[in-house]
């Protein structure tokens, strides 16, 4: 991350990434500490230290354009706008959440904005995205999807199967590949003989390319591209973020199966951080501006919570509806 | 003797197979990393310590390990093969359906499976893509052994039986019942520890269990249902009402011996399943109790089970999902009406 690059784009646009990058953070952390309470039901999977691949890759899309997710969704759910209060009640399991509290958070999403209920089992959305991707194409709409998926997704049949379909069919679909390294526990070094995930784009015929994917800018404008040749019917394109999640698999992980001295590399390589450095080099942006943005989103999320925690729950005649359309 | 988890029976059990049988091996995702969890409910926590060679994490890919399974097994291995969740068996449903179970017959004969499978089941608080009773897939497929077991007794000894059989053994286990312990810990958790006796013993995959004795009626459960069949079971017991309790504990076959025994005794039955009622373990179960013990029943079968939904996240709605003791209660009072 340049500060040359940082200087192509304005002001406004860069400070809304780094707004949007400290949401999750913010949502994360708070999140976190709700459930460590023991206050919020469930269990969670976060994505502290990614939160460059989803700003980065949502930012480049449309408001109709759509996107697949997986059981770390929510930073991806954030950055395609859906809203923090709808997320939070889902995740207390009130009926008024973005899914009525029946999906939960595992399966966060609104297609209002762009975001299909996120698919928990690994792969299994990376095939509906080339359905999807699919549908844009025999519906001859301008649409294009980004399906987020790990580094452990990638062993998966219906990776295979999902994007050798997107690629004989040049369908608009953008792979994003977040590469935090590790598939639970198991390190993505363990699961593949290649150097990188980008170079199974070869196996399919179509363009990979591997990103530093804590470098939110970086990822924006990999996105960018790879949406532009979507949209010119030369999709698809599988994007390697390279990035790592600076918090524990699920719920109460102590990362043990991660060396120490590669965690705290990774935590001083955070993006928020990075990108806040590099943006002040900027003349027109200070520490104050910074500060400012990350007080007015920890407001944003205290009073997400707050109706989070006293959104109503469902009643038990809400268990028997939405199951057929 | 000493007292154990589920989770702690099956992690002996599964060591003692492989120090007996050099062709047993495990085989699953993130079952053996060092620093890792053990699987995801700790089962084979620090197995990989004893046996470095025969712990062998895979790839995120159950189709792939379910069939390399079936492979190594027909090359005279012994494969346990782990789902994180038994939700994850749909995955590698083909390779099981169209293989692990078929091969023996379609080889006629020539061909032996014999390979044990592990998947936990049951909602808990994740969502509807984490919480399936998959049971109800496996219990009608030919040439596959089902058990569920609810006790670490049983758990320890069905799953050497398991090891031991010649053929596909499926075990189902659930998530609140292991006694996972540490960050591995469920809310919500009901006590399913025993008491292991030193030594080798395996438990029959072929036999239901009494767990209480009574003669008004009788209540069939299985995992965590066997566990509210018989909290409910005591409930009855203090308005006068004695039920005998079973855990079917082996899906496929059913033991319709004890089960058997249990309907002549008390003509009144009530089946408990964790799951949707239509095309569940208990419409079989039910019919098959139909078809053998008409004369002895004094009102149709009844069955408890979830409504026809997938399973919901809410706290709310999935404590409504899930069958329990007031419901089993409700049912046997229409009985015995
Ligand atoms: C089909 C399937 N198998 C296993 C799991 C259990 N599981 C949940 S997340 C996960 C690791 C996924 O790794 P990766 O794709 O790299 O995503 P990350 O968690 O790193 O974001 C596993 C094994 C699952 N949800 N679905
Ligand atoms: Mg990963």
């Amino acid at each position: 991350m340049g500060t040359d690059t940082i200087k192509k784009y304005e002001k406004e646009f860069l400070l809304g990434l780094y707004e949007r990058m400290f949401l999750i953070r913010e949502f994360e952390e708070q999140v976190k500490f709700l459930f460590l309470e023991g206050v919020m039901p469930g269990t969670i999977h976060q994505c502290q230290g990614q939160e460059a691949t989803a700003v980065g890759v949502c930012t480049a899309l449309n408001n109709d354009d759509f996107i697949t997710s997986t059981h770390r969704p929510h930073g991806h759910a954030l950055a395609k706008g859906v809203s923090p209060e709808s997320m939070l009640i889902e995740l207390f399991g009130g009926v008024t959440g973005c899914c009525k509290g029946k999906g939960g958070s595992m399966h966060i999403g609104d297609v209002d904005k762009g975001m299909l209920p996120a698919i928990a089992i690994v792969g299994g959305g990376i095939p509906l995205a080339t359905g999807m991707g699919l549908a844009f194409k025999m519906k001859k709409t301008p649409q294009v999807v980004a399906t987020f998926f790990g580094d452990g997704a990638t062993s998966e049949g219906a990776f295979h199967e999902g994007i050798n379909m997107a690629a004989i069919w040049d369908l608009p679909v953008v792979f994003v590949c977040e590469n935090n390294f590790y598939g639970a526990s198991t390190h993505v070094n363990k699961v593949t003989r290649l150097k990188c995930i980008a170079d199974r784009a070869a196996g399919y015929g179509i363009r990979g390319e591997t990103v530093d994917g804590n470098d939110v800018l970086a990822v924006y404008e990999a996105a960018q591209t790879a949406v532009q040749e979507c949209r010119d019917g030369k999709g698809p394109v599988l994007l390697e973020l390279e990035t790592y999640r600076i918090t524990g698999h699920s719920r109460r992980d102590a990362c043990q199966y991660q060396p120490k001295e590669e965690r705290e590399r990774w935590k001083n390589n955070e993006p928020i951080g990075a990108f806040g450095r590099v943006l002040v080099t900027r003349d027109d942006v200070d520490e104050g501006d910074l500060e400012a943005i990350r007080s007015q989103v920890e407001q944003t999320v205290v009073s997400a919570i707050k109706v989070g925690r006293s959104a109503p729950e469902p009643t038990v005649a809400d268990l028997l509806t939405d199951v057929y359309a | 003797m000493k007292r154990m988890s589920i989770a702690e029976a099956l992690r002996e059990g599964i060591a003692e197979e492989m120090a007996r049988d050099e062709a047993v091996f495990c085989i699953g995702e993130d079952i053996s990393v060092p620093g890792g969890w053990g699987g995801a409910f700790t089962v084979t926590l620090g197995l990989e310590k004893l046996f470095p060679d025969r712990m062998i994490d895979t790839p995120i890919a159950e189709a792939g390990f379910f069939g390399v399974s079936v492979g190594a097994a027909v090359m005279g291995m012994r494969p346990i093969a782990d789902v994180q969740y038994g939700d994850f068996l749909l995955c590698a449903m083909d390779q099981i359906h169209s293989n692990a179970s078929m091969l023996r017959y379609m080889s006629g004969g020539t061909v032996k499976v014999p390979m044990v499978m592990r998947a936990p089941v049951g909602a808990t608080g994740r969502g509807a893509q984490h919480a399936r009773s998959t049971e109800r897939f496996f219990v009608g497929t030919p040439g596959i052994k089902v058990v569920a077991v609810s006790t670490a007794y049983d758990a320890k000894g069905m799953l050497k039986a398991a090891v031991r059989d010649d053929n596909p053994v499926m075990i189902f286990e659930h998530k609140l019942l292991y006694g996972s312990k540490g960050a591995r810990a469920e809310s919500g958790a009901v006590d399913a520890t025993s008491e292991i006796p030193e030594g080798d013993y395996t438990v029959p995959l072929d036999k239901a269990a009494v767990r209480r004795e009574g003669s008004d009626v009788t209540i069939i459960g299985w995992l965590l249902m066997a566990h509210l069949a018989a909290s409910a079971a005591e409930s009855l017991a203090a308005e006068g009402v004695e039920a005998d309790v079973i855990d079917a504990r082996s899906l496929s076959p059913f033991d319709y011996d004890t089960i058997g025994a249990s309907v002549r005794k008390t003509g009144r039955v009530v089946i408990v399943e964790e799951g949707p009622k239509t095309g569940g373990v208990s419409a079989e179960l039910a019919a098959g109790i139909a078809e053998r013990f008409s004369d002895s029943l004094k009102a149709p079968v009844v069955r408890v089970a979830s409504p026809d939904v997938p399973v919901p996240f809410a706290p709310v709605l999935e404590n409504a999902y899930r069958p329990d003791p007031p419901r089993i209660i409700a049912a046997v009072h229409g009985l015995m009406r």
